[in-house]
């Protein structure tokens, strides 16, 4: 007999060693998350995976999964918290999505459409940031990155080569690319990498192929993420 | 006097595409009619704002006149609703605020491609630009928020049918758009 908790009164089988998110999302169900990604270590920073036990908040990606727990998550109070989290992230960056190649299968997006985000609510910073086109077949536009570290753990964990960091502190926080003139084109960064395939926004994109699946057929346009999964899960059709 | 609610809808910095999504809701403009009166919108070009109970603001902040005329909504309009991504979040015009103001008007009308008779217009006439374009809800209180560029006309009419009846505003969710 497996040991189980229960999700919002649903009853979910869990094994030692996984956390409430490893759990969730075996057992078919769904709790927001961007910076999680079951092919890497749980990283914790992006906090819209919270989830409520016994009134204390936690993020699920990385709260181990225990005998007997209440976990709450898709209650409106916890809602509104991912919203507000969302937003954050919205009004930090540049996010136009009606100009974005990734608009309708992006994951930052779909995951503001599942908690009923209508609007950015706080003041927006308008951060002046870059685009960088020096590579071949990948752009990186730094005004939609998340911070999320996905590429910087794909980079160092699978492809060995440490192509990303987060440099800078708090708000100067960014994501830095090592080569010797900190482009993209000048790394050793190359197309089949894991890394170029792990972003949930619409920083890192491939070059040539933006309107190939076109508006309306995209992945998030029709069923929400909840439903559908990461992008990760799609990559042949979305990529 | 009739007692149906006033709208007064209004286009500043956006394209006047969420306003041809407002009239893509096809024949049930009919009922909107029915349902409500139209005070000063482009639809009727009554041109002065009278006191209503519903304002729908198209398009982000970008210059004096902007700030005046959505001051005037606020003061006038009971609810006042971002309607379009533009009003929402600043939309495509906002990308401007990459660049110094300065330099986008040289690019545009002193060095750029193409361009006869160089000079950066100054008529009196023309309100001037503010250093960036800014969401309607950092200048004024907003009720609500329609995002979409533009929301659809299913998305609008949900919306308006929603509010009219004094129900929570709940969109399908292939009505919650934000491109
Ligand atoms: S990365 Fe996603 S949220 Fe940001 S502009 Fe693109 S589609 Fe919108
Ligand atoms: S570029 Fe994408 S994957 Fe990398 S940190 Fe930014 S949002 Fe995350
Ligand atoms: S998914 Fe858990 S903190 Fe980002």
């Amino acid at each position: 007999m497996s040991k189980t908790f229960r999700l919002d009164g649903r009853e979910i089988p869990f094994e030692a060693g996984q956390t409430i998110m490893d759990a969730v999302l075996a057992a078919g169900g769904y709790i927001p998350h961007l910076c999680h990604n079951p092919e890497f270590a749980p990283h914790g920073s992006c906090r819209v995976c919270l989830v409520a036990i016994g009134g204390r908040q936690v993020s699920a990606c990385t709260a181990p999964a225990s005998e007997g727990l209440e976990v709450e998550s898709d209650s409106e109070a916890i809602q509104a918290t991912r919203r507000a989290i969302l937003q954050m992230l919205f009004v930090e960056g540049n996010h136009v999505c009606p100009a974005c190649e990734k608009s309708g299968a992006c994951q930052l997006q779909a995951v503001a459409y599942y908690t009923g985000m209508l609007a950015p609510h706080f003041t927006h910073f308008f951060p002046h940031r870059s685009v960088d086109a020096s590579h071949p077949d990948f752009i990186i536009d730094f005004n939609r990155c998340i911070l999320c570290e996905l590429c910087v753990r794909a980079s160092r964990d699978q492809d060995g080569k440490r192509v990303f960091a987060i440099s800078g502190r708090g708000l100067d926080s960014h994501l830095a690319i090592d080569s010797p003139s900190g482009r993209l084109g000048d790394s050793s960064f190359a197309a089949g990498d894991k890394a170029a395939h792990v972003c949930p926004t619409g920083a890192i994109l491939p070059k040539h192929r933006g309107y190939e699946t076109p508006i309306g057929a995209r992945l998030y346009d029709r069923e929400p993420i909840s439903v559908v999964g990461d992008v990760r899960a799609h990559e042949e059709e979305v990529a | 006097m009739s007692d149906k609610p006033r709208i007064a809808t209004v286009s500043l910095c956006g394209c006047f595409g969420c306003h041809m999504s407002l009239l893509d809701i096809d024949e049930r403009i009919l009922d909107l009619v029915g349902l409500v009166t139209f005070d000063r919108t482009p639809l009727t070009d009554i041109k002065r704002l009278g006191d209503c109970d519903l304002g729908l603001i198209e398009g982000g902040v970008a210059n004096a006149e902007n700030v005046e005329v959505l001051r005037e909504f606020r003061r006038r309009c009971k609810v006042l609703v971002a309607f379009g991504a533009c009003a929402v979040n600043g939309g495509v015009p906002a990308m401007r605020n990459q660049f110094r103001l300065a330099d986008c008007l040289r690019e545009s009308y002193c060095d750029g491609i193409g361009v006869h008779n160089p000079g950066i217009p100054n008529d009196p006439e023309i309100p001037l630009l503010l250093n960036q374009v800014h969401p309607v809800h950092e200048v004024v209180e907003i009720d609500h928020f329609l995002p979409g560029c533009p929301p659809s006309a299913d998305a609008i009419w949900t919306f308006l049918n929603e509010l009219l009846e004094g129900k929570p505003i709940r969109l399908p969710y292939d009505q919650l758009h934000y491109d």
